[in-house]
């Protein structure tokens, strides 16, 4: 118990602290800290639930202009690449629940959506202005980062490439 | 009427109903648009910084106008939050919040969600507050969002509620 609660601090200090961040920074393809989150039905989601997957870790909200813009974009690439192993995660940084429901139905939404907090945004070294996006390869390991507005195109050739990497377990 | 018949336009009329449906659309996009609140109610984060770390300088009532998930992770140590002042509900907590104060009192409104062409609290924050009278209030201009203009450059930083 004690050796399990002393490499769950040891993880959450290393997936929070500035370490992280600088290694964001040279490149380093640090794992994605793993999270558990509630959908918009409450059931709790983790990241871990996806290895193996080539995971879209998106944060944005209701309130985000270039996030909304950015959704029919992530829809197509859900239909395009979901039998290739490709998972779009939205992670809402919106206050409240119910404007990402309205949202998601109003979109029709075909991807995860989490409810986020500070503590996720933390996570992630921050997470101060939207929309901001990880790119996690089969591994888990976070590829890229897309601060601001993405380019479609250069997103999908990078999910591609790593779609075509397959990784053992 | 003849059962089957259609209306058609012609291309002059859908060139025309097309650019008037996108100007009402742009008029609802650019109405709450940052870019336009005049240069001269803005103030850049270096001014900012050298204001508040002045001995001499009166220090201005920060208000953070944005998202509260994100004023929780990283704010301008002393703001205070206020709501996203593009939801009425935080319009009204923010004049609630200044209602008392003199209208010649120095405020400093900011946000930092998203980059600036597209913040959606700034301006009705800005419009608010001038509404109610106040002639000292700056709005934080930030190009990018709070993570980039201000955290990464090292300005000071206060974490929590």
């Amino acid at each position: 118990m004690l050796a399990l609660a002393a490499v769950a601090i040891f993880a959450r200090y290393h997936a929070s602290n500035p370490a992280f961040h600088r290694q964001q920074k040279s490149g380093g393809k640090a794992l994605a800290p793993d999270f558990f989150l509630p959908d918009l039905s409450g059931k709790s989601v983790a990241l871990s639930n996806f290895r193996g997957k080539v995971v879209l870790l998106d944060f944005w909200a209701t309130w985000c202009d270039p996030c909304r813009e950015e959704i029919p974009q992530f829809i197509a690439m859900q239909n395009k690449f979901n039998d290739q192993g490709f998972q779009v995660i939205g992670v809402s940084m919106d206050d409240e629940p119910q404007p990402v429901r309205d949202l998601y139905q109003q979109f029709k939404v075909n991807y995860v959506v989490v409810m986020g907090n500070a503590k996720m945004g933390e996570l992630y070294g921050g997470v101060l202005g939207l929309p901001i996006a990880f790119l996690i390869g089969r591994d888990g390991r976070i590829v890229a980062k897309h601060v601001g507005p993405t380019n479609t195109n250069a997103l999908e050739r990078e999910i591609e490439n790593l779609l075509a990497t397959r990784t053992d377990h | 009427m003849d059962q089957g018949s259609t209306v058609t336009f012609s291309r002059n009329t859908r060139f025309f109903v097309i650019a008037a449906i996108s100007a009402v659309m742009a008029s609802v996009v650019f109405a709450y648009q940052a870019s336009l609140i005049s240069s001269s109610r803005l103030i850049n984060p270096g001014e900012l910084v050298q204001l508040l770390q002045s001995a001499k300088a009166e220090k201005p009532l920060i208000l953070q106008v944005g998202s509260r998930v994100l004023y929780e992770q990283a704010h301008i140590p002393g703001s205070e939050y206020q709501g996203p002042a593009s939801d009425p509900t935080g319009l009204q907590r923010l004049r609630a919040r200044v209602e008392s104060l003199p209208r010649s009192k120095s405020i400093v409104l900011y946000c930092g969600c998203c980059p600036w062409n597209h913040c959606p609290n700034a301006k009705p924050a800005d419009e608010a507050l001038h509404a109610m009278g106040f002639a000292n209030v700056k709005v934080l201009y930030i190009a990018n969002n709070f993570g980039v203009d201000w955290v990464d450059k090292g300005y000071p930083v206060a974490k929590g509620e």
